[in-house]
């Protein structure tokens, strides 16, 4: 059972993790085009060629 | 390889950069690709004015920093790159919505918090006890109260100011079952007692009502940009005459007094008295007449009027919102208001939902209380009671189902406006059409088949005239292949017709007044003459819109009643219903009497549905159970309606139409579902034997049900 007072932090902290990823692409504005997001992808992968 | 679209032939990369605080804003109707994307970007950053362009490509939008640029370059500068650009009123959009992305963050961190808190849950179920079932409930605690705290209060906030002001409303019996689980789950984690632990139902809870929440918000919020959006598109200009100079201007800045210059083919910006030069005005916008007027200086001009033929100077009598126009949209905008008190099913149902609730809840605790005497096991049986009849599915069933109606009315160019459209939509059964504008396309067409020798010379006249029934002519000789005659010195006199030399001798086109020397008025053909040969009568009639009659056949084959009410005269009404299919046809109605009639279809206990374009029919728009109108609409017009058809034409009606029922239908489906995921759930919570595992289960597996319905392919 000692091996639950490693693995709760742990999985509580890849959770935090995650929602700060979240919380970040929705302030830094990454949901306000994403249809013009997917076409500059595409974009960019046609110059490089 | 990118799907380029034929406008954009080439492809280069701009760095993507978000523009903070535009100076202009574009409307671009036509972008759909990558390629369209860094065309316009470049087009606009070659311009030694702009410092900043960002287009956006799901709001079809380009934001624009260039200080002192005048929005014509820009526009000229995008439609030489091949791309269609209209102004849109930076200040009339509004400030960016940071509400949506507020929820968005709230309903992150419930479903963190979810999550973690369900996977401590799942050992506590599958028989973790003592020390070990304290300590996960004890980190439970940790992560759902502050959680809690975060994500829950939009409800929070909204119940306590509805307990207020002594009202009740669907946020109160969410917030009393979100703050009891929490509080009783505290109180266990820390030893009060031993009974079980409701933090994933709360956590649960706030998750589910928070996702209805965002979709019934992002509804609405599309609708209000749509609007404002379509007012940006309009707001006017006016070309202001200052000494020797002219200066372009917002209309609504306009004095009156102020001189203003009309060119051909301007819309009047505001209302006023014409002091220079002679026109043709189309006033079917406001009249539904569809045949030009003449008007000369000391005429009245009203806003929202065409000039056709010739330049104009006028004298502002009124702008801004004093004109004919702003009244009238005013008077729409009080007629709106009583629309909008129209309750959709959503809140209908809570109403009745609500009390049950809490009447519920405060009885199984009472019951629980004087059978067992244990106060710890009756409040954790009403709390199960509360958690489970929290309307997590109700909650989701109507925004769910109207975010893919709506999605999908938009991609076929169908705009919905206001949130309970689409449920009166779905009540309607008579349909009312406009004439001018709307059945027709508002332009002019040559009847009958005239003289080839005739149309030529007619046609040779006409080249050089902006009137719709010169280009009228001018069409209809070239899809019949007749050469127009050489026809030198063409003058166009405005209001009367155009002069000009045939193999020098004189030949005039015109109103029969003019051309005869009589004072007949009839607005139904031109006369052509020529020196040889008595005048000859060229008949102009309407030409109607190409998808007119399979909307208004699709829409009787649904068995809607249907009616026409113009503006115009006899005759051309009952031409264009007999073409079409309509079986009531009232002319010469003012725009009061057409209000009158809507009014008395209401009283007789119909739904009527009113489809127009012009300030005419505002009444109607408003006053009708719904109102549709289409993109080419008048602004006012278009604020007064429910729904606008940006694209796709009258089809778009019976499309509407039929959506909204099957919406409706799936509302209804889905209210039923949570009724009866209820009526089994209840008396299960109420005899105790509810667990939080099977609280858990019941609450998703009902939220996934209801909101898999809405998405089910519609009919």
């Amino acid at each position: 059972m000692n091996v639950l007072a490693v693995l709760i932090p742990i999985s509580v902290t890849l959770g935090l993790a995650g929602l700060a990823a979240f919380v970040w692409a929705l302030r830094s504005g990454q949901y306000e085009d994403p249809a013009g997001d997917q076409a500059r992808a595409l974009d960019l992968m046609e110059d490089e060629d | 390889m990118v799907a380029a679209c034929p406008a954009c032939s080439s492809v280069q990369v701009t760095e993507p950069r978000a523009v903070d605080q535009p100076t202009h804003v574009l409307h671009l109707p036509d972008i759909h690709c990558g390629a369209c994307i860094s065309t316009v970007e470049r087009a606009l950053m070659a311009l030694p004015a702009v410092q900043q362009a960002r287009v956006n490509l799901t709001l079809k939008r380009a934001f624009i920093i260039a200080p002192g640029a005048e929005d014509a370059t820009l526009i000229d500068a995008l439609a030489r790159a091949g791309h269609r650009a209209d102004r849109l009123d930076a200040g009339r959009l509004g400030p960016r919505d940071v509400t949506a992305r507020d929820l968005l963050t709230r309903i992150g961190v419930a479903g963190f918090a979810m999550m973690n808190v369900m996977l401590l849950s799942v050992a506590v179920w599958s028989g973790a006890a003592g020390a070990t079932a304290q300590v996960f409930h004890l980190v439970s605690a940790a992560i759902a109260i502050p959680a809690v705290g975060f994500a829950a209060q939009p409800f929070f906030m909204s119940a306590f100011g509805a307990l207020r002001h002594g009202r009740m409303n669907m946020d109160v019996p969410i917030s009393l079952a979100i703050v009891l689980a929490s509080a009783a789950s505290l109180a266990n984690a820390f030893g009060f007692s031993h009974r079980a632990n409701w933090f994933d139902a709360a956590l649960a809870l706030t998750f589910f009502l928070l996702i209805g929440r965002y979709l019934d918000r992002a509804g609405r919020a599309a609708a209000r940009s749509a609007a404002a959006e379509l007012a940006a598109l309009e707001s006017p200009q006016a070309v202001l005459i200052e000494g020797s100079q002219d200066r372009i201007v917002a209309a609504e800045t306009l004095q009156a007094g102020a001189l203003i210059r009309i060119r051909p083919g301007d819309r009047l910006p505001a209302d006023g008295t014409i002091i220079t030069g002679r026109t043709d005005l189309d006033r079917s916008a406001l009249t539904g007449e569809s045949v030009p007027q003449p008007a000369g200086p000391g005429d009245e001009v009203t806003a929202g009027e065409t000039c056709l033929t010739g330049a104009l100077t006028v004298r502002v009598d009124r702008a801004g919102r004093d004109t004919a126009l702003a009244r009238m949209a005013q008077l729409v905008a009080t007629a709106e208001t009583q629309r909008t008190r129209h309750t959709g099913i959503a809140d209908r149902a809570a109403r009745i939902y609500a009390p049950l609730v809490h009447v519920l809840g405060a009885a199984t605790f009472i019951g629980w209380l004087t059978v067992t005497g244990d106060i710890w096991r009756s409040l954790d049986v009403a709390i199960s009671v509360l958690v489970i009849t929290c309307p997590c599915a109700l909650g989701l069933a109507v925004p769910a189902v109207s975010t893919v109606a709506t999605a999908r009315l938009f991609r076929a160019g169908i705009l919905v406006k206001s949130a309970t459209a689409l449920e009166r939509l779905s009540q309607i059964d008579t349909v009312a059409f406009d004439k001018t504008g709307t059945l027709t396309t508002g332009q002019v067409t040559l009847g009958g088949t005239p003289d080839p020798e005739a149309l030529a010379i007619a046609a040779g006249l006409a080249q050089s005239s902006r009137h719709p029934v010169s280009k009228a002519i001018v069409a209809t000789a070239q899809a019949r292949g007749i050469v127009p005659a050489l026809v030198t010195d063409t003058t166009e006199h405005p209001g009367c017709g155009i002069t000009g030399m045939l193999d020098g001798k004189p030949v005039r086109l015109g109103r029969a007044g003019w051309i005869k020397g009589t004072c007949e008025t009839d607005m139904s053909a031109v006369w052509l003459s020529t020196p040889c040969h008595a005048p000859v009568a060229l008949t102009t009639s309407e030409s109607l819109r190409d998808d007119a009659v399979p909307a208004v056949q699709a829409l009787r084959d649904a068995g809607y009643h249907l009616a026409l009410l113009s503006g115009d005269a006899p005759p051309p009404v009952a031409r264009m219903a007999q073409m079409t299919g309509i079986d009531t046809a009232l002319a010469q109605l003012t725009p009061a009497q057409k209000v009158d009639w809507v009014r008395d279809c209401t009283g007789m206990g119909n739904h009527v549905l009113m489809v127009g374009d012009g300030l005419n029919d505002t009444g109607c728009l408003a006053s009708a159970h719904a109102g549709i109108s289409p993109g080419t609409a008048l602004d006012a017009a278009r604020s007064a309606s429910d729904v606008v058809l940006i694209s796709g034409g009258l089809q778009g009606v019976p499309h509407a139409l039929s959506t909204a029922r099957s919406a409706m239908g799936r509302m209804r489906q889905n209210i039923g579902l949570a009724v009866l995921y209820n009526l089994v759930s209840i008396p299960v919570a109420i005899s105790g034997h509810a667990s939080p595992l099977v609280a858990a289960l019941a609450m998703s597996l009902s939220s996934l049900t209801v909101t898999l319905n809405a998405v089910r392919r519609f009919r």
